[in-house]
């Protein structure tokens, strides 16, 4: 039903690939992100925000030709029934599910749901994860280990709220993914109460004013004038975790260098880029997340595509499910930036 | 408990000194006694009690933990107690139960520990751990076990005590021999509550003054007339004390350059020191092995340091011997305020005095200009270094008026290390590092090619676990993962052969001869140079190049 090939995962009856690394003439992609979301193909197939974001990102002209599928809606491909639901991961994420016609006349058809990235917790940018029953389930395990368990955002937010009390005059930089994390503190800022501007690194500014064009509400938010660095003292500025190391850091005053990820939880990776304010916010299921969705789905065979795999399965195979990784390369490699900190964007 | 695992979770992402103070003085503000005090202790590493082995912990962990499950954390994370207490799931909240008890104290902890028997531990531990939150646990474990290792160093606990009431940290380093844990009368002392406690350690240890590496550009600004040379000889540096108790009775120290006890591990110069005629000194040199009046290698020295017990015919066939570069302290008076030249005309004189031959003077080097300097540091045999060369691991230059500070001041003490060799090896096996690097794939062994019965193939020749960048390092974490062909436990094999792998240029003091090395050499203090990402494997050096350096002194 699906087979992996070098370009990625595949499906020969209906001729198309899901999240495909490389260029193919057919894509279902599940999200914006651009390590599943890649430029060159031939036709484009996802959510009409992913294929937005798509435009925003790589402009119309790079992204082939476009066919929006609204979440719930069934399109046919060969003989497969495809349809996206919501993954929860980042705005206009879904996953992708695949009906294939019964083995036997009478029998039911048999399912399989590619997840692409998606995590379980509350997203005041996206719309919930919702659980696709399934016969095979192909899960993303980033956080696939039981060390990973991820804090409520409330808190690592109320962190850096009391952070910036705490030194009111120096700056408090957080790096966060420029897709869906950057915009996602925003908004969780904002839900706390948080009322002043919001100031950003320039490579944010697009995909917010996108957010804000499809109507997601961030308050007053600012691009950084560069000269003004030095006045920014006490200011919350979101930028891209590259440039937390960069020369344009240390412009602000006394920055206190902050981290919204879920790798954060491991405090050497914390230690190791050099942050002083982890902030466990994740957009990818944590531990328990990971399992308890696998058991939901009720699927009875597991691919797991990438992350930390062989946990996951050895726990899924524990649970009775026929479970194999994919070690699919290529995905963690957020704009082929070698840094380990945008793998889980 | 609680305000303590804050402090140490604050620090450890806390990178500026001066802010670690704050934490710090505000920590020992506003903590009571003997909390403070013990949390103190636990930072000067000098609480005393029974560490719990990690495997008690691992064990512990067993029984809440899938054990394979364990094992993929534990090799993700690197660090046993971070990995324990993230894993450690959180404790059912019956109604009621729990409600009563008073939160986890670090005296409580400690107290416990100090009383309790070995069987009680992990039952102990249990209890604490479904008692304490994520950091609190981390903390809990990292105190139990005893790897503390939180990046502050005794001297800023130290000096965060004296900032209670504007006293220095030498003034508390002054009466810290004698004070035990949880100092309360330090705190009162300090807080001018109290008066001062007293206690003279009768065999101190003084921070040594350390030297930084020298840069070809920083000649230019250096008047050769205000300096001095030296050999920077090869073995450990040391300083060696020796008092008075109050009942007469003479004791005498050794320790490490971080001021590690290691009387122990050296009978014979522990003899040998009591022996002298000076009562009361402290001097600074270096530790090498001397058979027959020559300097042995450093590789003979950690012949003798891997021995365990020390045995008679080790004493025997490892003389041990100092070689002294400065005079800190004769009789009642502190030397170190006194120009360099000073103290080494006391040095001299006491050297002479004592007429020892397990002491002698580190010699001099003469020069003129920088430049007969660096003939010297290119061939030391011809420059007075002659049958001892091998020994030389370079130049120290002082500043004739130089006064002896500790730490490692600017200016007054430079060290010139002789040219490194370099060689051109593979990747073959990668390994996690420790501390902050515990979580990467930091430490490499490499290999170069050698032709034996079985044909041509890589033979390790090393081990490296620094010289890259931190922006390096990720790049071959991400190399290694991404090319692992085999696991062994810890320990990954990196794919290695003609046609791929990965060249790293290694740069290294010298080579051993080694029977306990398949390859037959060891190298000393071996580094990563430079990472080869364009060069092919089989362009890597041969072990032929490596035997060649072994006939010439290294
Ligand atoms: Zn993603
Ligand atoms: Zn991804």
């Amino acid at each position: 039903m699906i087979v992996l090939a070098p370009e990625g995962l595949y499906c020969p009856s209906g001729d198309f690939f899901v999240d495909p690394v490389r260029p193919v003439a057919r894509a279902l992609i599940t999200h914006g992100h651009g390590d599943h979301a890649r430029s060159g193909h031939g036709a484009v197939l996802a959510t009409p925000e992913t294929i937005g974001i798509m435009k925003v990102r790589y402009g119309a002209d790079r992204i082939g030709t476009t066919q929006a599928v609204k979440p719930g809606e069934t399109l046919r491909l060969g003989d497969v029934a495809v349809s996206f639901h919501p993954a929860g991961h980042v705005y206009g994420s879904a996953q992708v599910r695949m009906a294939f016609p019964p083995r036997a006349p009478g029998r039911a058809p048999v399912t399989v749901v590619v997840s692409g990235d998606y995590k379980r917790e509350e997203d005041p940018t996206c719309r919930p994860f919702e659980v696709v029953p399934c016969d095979v389930f192909v899960t993303e395990a980033t956080f696939g280990l039981p060390v990973f368990r991820h804090s409520r955002t409330e808190d690592e937010i109320a962190k850096l709220l009391a952070s910036q009390r705490l030194f009111p005059e120096r700056a408090h930089l957080v790096g966060a993914y420029v897709l869906g994390k950057a915009q996602r503190v925003m908004a969780l800022l904002r839900r706390a109460g948080y009322d002043r501007p919001i100031y950003v690194h320039g490579a944010v500014v697009k995909l917010t004013n996108f957010y804000e064009n499809e109507g997601i509400r961030l308050g007053d938010v600012r691009r950084v004038d560069p000269k003004e660095r030095p006045k920014l003292g006490g200011e919350i500025v979101i930028c891209p975790p590259s440039a937390l190391q960069d020369l344009w850091a240390r412009k602000f005053p006394d920055p206190v260098v902050g981290f919204a990820s879920g790798w954060m939880r491991v405090r050497n990776r914390a230690r190791q880029k050099g942050v002083e304010l982890p902030l466990v916010i994740s957009d990818h299921a944590d531990w328990e997340a990971l399992c308890t969705t696998v058991a939901e789905t009720g699927c009875s065979k597991l691919l797991v595509t990438h992350g930390e795999a062989d946990a996951l399965v050895y726990w899924a195979r524990s649970q009775g499910i026929e479970a194999e990784p994919l070690h699919i390369l290529g995905y963690g490699d957020e704009d082929a930036e070698p840094e380990i900190a945008e793998d889980a964007a | 408990m609680n305000r303590f695992a804050l402090l140490l979770d604050r620090l450890g992402y806390e990178p500026s000194r001066l802010n670690k103070l704050r934490l710090l003085v505000d920590y020992f503000r506003t903590v009571p006694d003997p909390e403070r005090g013990l949390a103190l202790a636990a930072m000067t590493d000098a609480l005393v009690f029974t560490h719990a082995k990690p495997n008690v912990v691992r064990a512990l962990a067993a029984t809440r933990v899938d054990p394979h499950l364990f094992d993929l954390s534990y090799d993700y994370v690197g660090d046993l107690s971070e990995c324990v207490a993230l894993l450690w799931p959180a404790p059912p909240r019956e109604p009621g139960i729990g409600h009563n008890r008073p939160p986890l104290t670090l005296s409580e902890v400690v107290m416990t520990l100090a009383t309790a028997g070995k069987l009680e531990l992990p039952r102990l531990i249990a209890e604490w751990l479904d008692l304490l939150d994520e950091t609190g646990r981390w903390a809990l474990l990292k105190l139990i076990t005893g790897s503390l290792r939180i990046g502050v160093s005794a001297r800023l606990a130290k000096t965060a005590v004296g900032e209670l009431g504007g006293r220095t940290a030498n003034e508390i380093e002054e009466v810290w021999h004698g004070l035990r844990p949880p100092y309360v009368e330090l705190f009162a002392w300090v807080e001018g509550r109290g008066e001062r406690p007293d206690a003279v350690d009768p065999a101190p240890f003084s921070p040594p003054m350390l030297a930084h590496p020298i840069e070809e550009r920083d000649f230019a600004a250096l008047d050769p007339a205000a300096f001095r040379a030296e050999w920077k000889w090869d073995g450990i540096r040391v300083q060696a004390s020796r008092g008075l108790e109050a009942d007469g009775s003479t004791v005498v120290r050794l320790f490490s350059r971080t001021g590690e006890d290691v009387s122990d591990s050296f009978p014979d110069l522990g003899e040998m020191l009591a022996t002298l005629p000076a009562p009361r000194f402290s001097l600074d040199g270096e530790l090498l092995i001397v058979r027959e009046g020559l300097v042995q290698p450093f590789g003979v020295l950690q012949q003798r340091l891997n021995r365990r017990t020390v045995t008679l015919k080790l004493l025997a066939d490892f003389p041990a011997h100092i070689r002294a570069y400065d005079l800190l302290r004769l009789g009642d008076k502190d030397l170190r305020a006194l120009p360099y030249t000073e103290r080494r005309e006391r040095l001299a004189a006491f050297i002479d005095e004592a007429g020892n031959p397990a002491l002698d003077l580190s010699p001099l080097v003469a020069f003129t200009n920088w430049d007969d300097l660096a003939a010297a540091r290119r061939d030391p045999a011809s420059a007075g270094g002659g049958p001892d060369a091998e020994a030389i691991e370079g130049l120290m230059l002082k500043r004739a008026d130089s006064p002896y500070l500790p730490g490692r001041p600017k200016g007054p003490w430079w060290k010139w290390k002789r040219e490194p060799f370099i060689v051109d090896a593979v990747m073959m096996y990668a390994q996690r590092g420790s501390g902050k690097r515990s979580s990467f794939y930091s430490d490499y062994t490499f290999g170069v090619w050698r032709s034996d019965a079985e044909g041509e193939g890589l033979v390790p020749v090393g081990k490296a676990y620094s010289g890259f960048t931190d922006a390096e390092l990720v790049k071959l974490d991400r190399y290694v993962r991404n090319n692992t062909v085999n696991r062994f436990g810890p320990v990954r094999e990196v794919v290695h052969g003609q046609d791929e792998g990965l060249v790293l240029e290694i740069a290294f003091e010298g080579l051993n001869p080694s029977t306990r090395h398949k390859s037959g050499v060891a190298m000393r203090f071996p580094r990563v140079a430079r990472i080869r990402w364009d060069k092919p494997a089989r362009e890597a050096d041969r072990i032929e190049t490596l035997e060649a350096l072994l006939r010439v002194p290294a």
